[in-house]
């Protein structure tokens, strides 16, 4: 068995968390701008009025200063995973390899083909053609989404697939399932409809921005009301994915859960923290309240995790440690049956080399009874099962607290725009323009709920991360990662000072 | 799922499949080629504008087909992608390096206030152009001449050299498979412009960089193929699968395959007669001869390691930890469900080709691009 050290982990999960968060300052964007400007196009060939048209273009313009960064960082996800977790791409390949090839195959050419026609083609292709195109890069892209969101669904309720002990990997047997895992498919809900929420909060920060200054009076209120008409619809939809979502999380993943409300004893009737401080000296095992100060919701989590008022909900404490009452397997018990399992698997492998069928056929016997915990037979102690309470309590709680403010605001602008008040209420333009940043902070905290949450596992119970890398040293890992905030870091100013400046400029100044 | 077609049938039609989106890759490295001659072949700024327009429009298809051969080989392959990947970890990694920096660099480069300056992004799309494309080329040369990694009984993978992959840079096998493609990606490059301008101050100039680039192509390309064909290489066993050294066992890959060798020889044919079209008779269409010679030629010489048992990225430090086709590929399930997705890439190709004469309806020159208000 392969025995990683733990710098190497870190140095491996910061260079993945560094790429994908930077990469995800960019994709949400492009998922609701291309819809946007594809809205606002369509818009242009009913009507035949040149002022659509300008308009689709000067946000045309911001989208491609975005979407060549998305780019950009985009690439490196797919091959960090044969770089830095080649025993992940191995061990689960067969299974997750197929949603990225598919995904650059049917979604990936389609967005980056028509978008060279969407923005060059506007003198060369007929309308028609370039209406087409424009809609087609927003489906692409959002296809995209879909494809990576499938991966990663599985990767969080791993569904449709068996263990082959010959070839010591996972193997898929129902390619539909894992399509139609009910994690991919609230994931992918979730994550498109807040791509639109965040392009819509841009459209309208940027638009704010203009009636500060009182310039681009026109253009702005009409982007403000296409953008928070968006993005009120897209907000509930939001919110109910959002719920779908946490519902899957109690079934699938009630770690995650537990962390995510910071719940370490289970109790029934499990209410949910609105607002809470945790306690920073509280440890796993000790009779501390994890909670300095808390606000609560009664009965709210136990309903929302399972559906009924009275569920009991497991806290971090009866995951590990078990509770016989709620039958609660304890990390412990998993661990020894998984390591019964790591073990068997190596005899089978041995005895199968020696061509001993009979006892290679008795270890496959023990190896199928304890398979289910084998990701657990490669844990250290028990409190590795536990991720990071703070960061996902906080980061869930952020997400929370800011995707129901946007809410809010997308009412409020379209009240305001639609009794056509919104010049005149200056403290709204200054919030829209304060919400934009807020837009980002919710999209970064809601992508570390979803893999800071997962932890320890690479794979949910099956494969953890320190299985799961590659056999490089810590010290090449370290030298790539700090290339990449360099580089990253580099380009993302350039791309900020950029899109400030065409702002700036604005649609008049594009023509 | 495919019940009926062998595990062995599948493996070889994705190894094919992973052939041509090599050779597709090589031909849309024209992008690449094309970046490198910047300087070459601009003499002005209007020219360069020019120059950065037009691969502009088409710079998505070199990286998207390097993205779909990281796909599919994820897909097909999952144990090279592990092994090399995960082993060769600078030489990934610097290629991975050279293609961040492309997109943003043809998004910027003209952009008021835009951090680095214009000079800044050019440099970008120059090693995006000629490192990326050299190191490629190392990678792929690897698979003739092995990589440092051992992969154990549960099929995980280690690389035994401290230099992670960069030692490939010592082999002059290696360095010079990078240089062909770096000379062979700028020679399509001129290509592609004679055939995509309509300026005639830079014709001549443009004949000339290609006749240039061919003469260091052109050598570099008999002492690649002469290694490749004279050299030793690897075969495996076919009930044992044991692995074994066998002199020129890619030249009787090819003799015992006729119609693998027929297409070889087609390619490189039809390579020389695109160059010929270019040169003596200044036709434009010749980045198609010669583009359509790059695909067979590139497919075929990848497309050679797959078959007759042959072992298609070698180890060197543990020549039993080989990688075939058959021991590194994915599931019969999985490969049959992409064997249906396989069945998009004509639609692909489809509107690719749509998109390519939608846009090349008219040809480009430096006025359209100073009239184009969205111009790069």
């Amino acid at each position: 068995m392969i025995e990683h050290s733990d710098l190497l982990i870190d140095w491996s999960r910061a260079q993945f968390a560094l790429t994908a968060l930077y990469h995800w300052l960019f994709v949400p964007l492009t998922l609701g701008l291309t819809f946007i400007v594809a809205i606002m196009e369509t818009i242009y060939v009913k009507t035949g009025d040149e002022w659509w048209k300008k308009t689709t273009k000067f946000w045309m313009g911001l989208l491609a200063i975005n979407f060549a960064i998305g780019l950009a960082t985009g690439i490196i996800m797919e091959f960090e995973f044969g770089t830095n977790w080649s025993n992940y791409s191995w061990i689960v390949g067969d299974i997750f390899g197929a949603p990225l090839a598919i995904e650059g195959l049917m979604a990936f050419f389609m967005e980056s083909t028509f978008f060279a026609i969407m923005f060059f083609g506007w003198e060369k292709v007929s309308k028609r053609m370039h209406l087409t195109s424009t809609w087609l890069v927003a489906i692409g892209s959002n296809l995209s989404a879909l494809w990576i969101l499938v991966a990663n669904g599985w990767m969080q309720h791993p569904v449709g697939m068996h263990f082959n002990p010959d070839t010591a990997r996972n193997e898929m047997e129902d390619f539909w399932a894992v399509f139609f895992n009910p994690n991919a498919v609230s994931k992918f809900l979730h994550t498109v409809s807040s791509g639109y929420v965040l392009a819509s909060l841009f459209v309208i920060g940027v638009s704010a921005w203009y009636l500060l200054k009182k310039r681009e009076v026109l253009f702005a209120k009409r982007s403000i009301i296409v953008a928070s008409s968006f993005g009120l619809i897209t907000s509930f939809f939001l919110l109910m994915s959002g719920d779908e979502s946490a519902f899957n999380v109690a079934q699938k993943q009630p770690m995650k859960l537990a962390a995510m409300e910071g719940v370490y004893k289970g109790e029934n009737k499990a209410g949910i923290v609105a607002i809470g401080l945790l306690d920073p000296e509280k440890v796993l095992g000790d009779e501390k309240d994890p909670f300095i100060f808390k606000l609560e919701i009664p009965n709210a989590l136990s309903f929302l995790g399972y559906h009924s008022l009275s569920a009991f909900v497991p806290g971090v404490h009866d995951l590990v440690y078990g509770n016989e009452k709620h039958k609660i397997m304890s990390v412990i018990e998993k661990m020894k049956k998984g390591k019964l399992a790591v073990e068997a698997l190596s005899d089978y492998k041995k005895y199968k080399k020696e061509n001993n069928p009979q006892k290679a056929k008795e270890a496959l016997v023990i190896f199928e009874q304890n398979q289910a915990y084998m990701g657990y037979g490669y844990l250290k102690k028990p409190e590795d099962a536990v991720p990071n309470v703070a960061l996902t309590f906080y980061s869930f709680h952020t997400m929370v607290g800011l995707g129901t403010w946007f809410l809010v605001l997308f009412i409020m602008t379209l009240y305001f725009s639609m009794i056509n008040e919104i010049e005149k209420k200056r403290w709204l333009l200054r919030l829209m323009l304060m919400t934009l940043p807020l837009g980002y902070v919710a999209q970064e905290a809601g992508w570390i709920v979803a893999e800071a949450g997962r932890q320890p596992w690479a794979i949910q119970d099956l494969l953890p991360v320190g299985m799961a890398a590659s056999n490089v040293s810590s010290t090449s890992v370290m030298i790539t990662f700090w290339l990449f905030a360099v580089l990253f870091t580099g380009l993302l100013i350039a791309e900020i000072k950029i899109m400030f400046t065409q702002i700036k400029i604005g649609p008049e100044g594009e023509h | 799922m495919l019940d009926t077609i062998s595990l062995y049938s599948l493996e070889v039609y994705w190894w094919f499949i992973v052939s041509l989106l090599g050779g597709l890759f090589v031909f849309m490295s024209f992008v690449q080629g094309g970046q490198t001659l910047l300087y070459t072949l601009g003499k002005n700024e209007d020219e360069r504008d020019l120059i950065i327009n037009s691969l502009g429009r088409k710079w998505e298809l070199s990286f998207t087909s390097l993205v779909m051969f990281g796909g599919a080989i994820f897909a097909a392959f999952p144990l090279f992608y592990a092994v090399s990947f995960g082993g060769a970890y600078f030489v990934w990694m610097a290629i991975l390096f050279c293609f961040i920096i492309q997109a943003v660099a043809y998004e910027y480069r003209k952009k008021p206030n835009n951090f680095f300056g214009q000079r800044f992004y050019e440099i970008l799309l120059f090693i995006n152009g000629s490192l990326g494309i050299f190191l490629i080329g190392v990678a792929l040369a690897t698979l003739y001449t092995g990589g440092n990694f051992i992969v154990d009984e549960m099929n995980l993978s280690h690389w035994t050299k401290a230099s992670y992959g960069l030692e490939a840079l010592l082999s002059p096998f290696n360095i010079a498979f990078g240089l062909m493609l770096v000379f062979l990606s700028r020679m399509l490059g001129a290509l592609y412009f004679f055939n995509n301008f309509e300026e005639e101050d830079m014709e001549l100039r443009l004949l000339q960089v290609l006749k240039n680039n061919m003469f260091v192509f052109l050598p570099l390309f008999l002492f690649v193929a002469g290694m490749m064909f004279f050299q030793n290489a690897y075969n495996y066993d076919e009930t044992t699968k044991i692995v074994n050294v066998e002199s020129m066992k890619i030249l009787h890959n090819f003799l015992s395959s006729p119609l693998l060798f027929l297409s070889l020889i087609v390619g490189v044919l039809s390579l020389l007669y695109g160059l010929y079209r270019a040169l003596v008779n200044e036709q434009k269409d010749a980045i198609w001869y010669v583009g359509t010679g790059t695909v067979l030629t590139v497919t075929s010489l990848l497309f050679v390691l797959g078959i007759n048992h042959t072992v298609f990225y070698p180890s060197l430090a543990d020549l039993q930890s080989s990688l075939t086709i058959e021991n590194s590929s994915g599931s019969h399930y999985t490969l049959s469900i992409m064997c249906f997705v396989s069945l998009l890439v004509p639609v692909v190709f489809g509107y690719i080709f749509m998109a390519w004469r939608s846009m090349d309806k008219t040809k480009m020159t430096i006025d359209e691009v100073k009239n184009d208000p969205h111009h790069y």
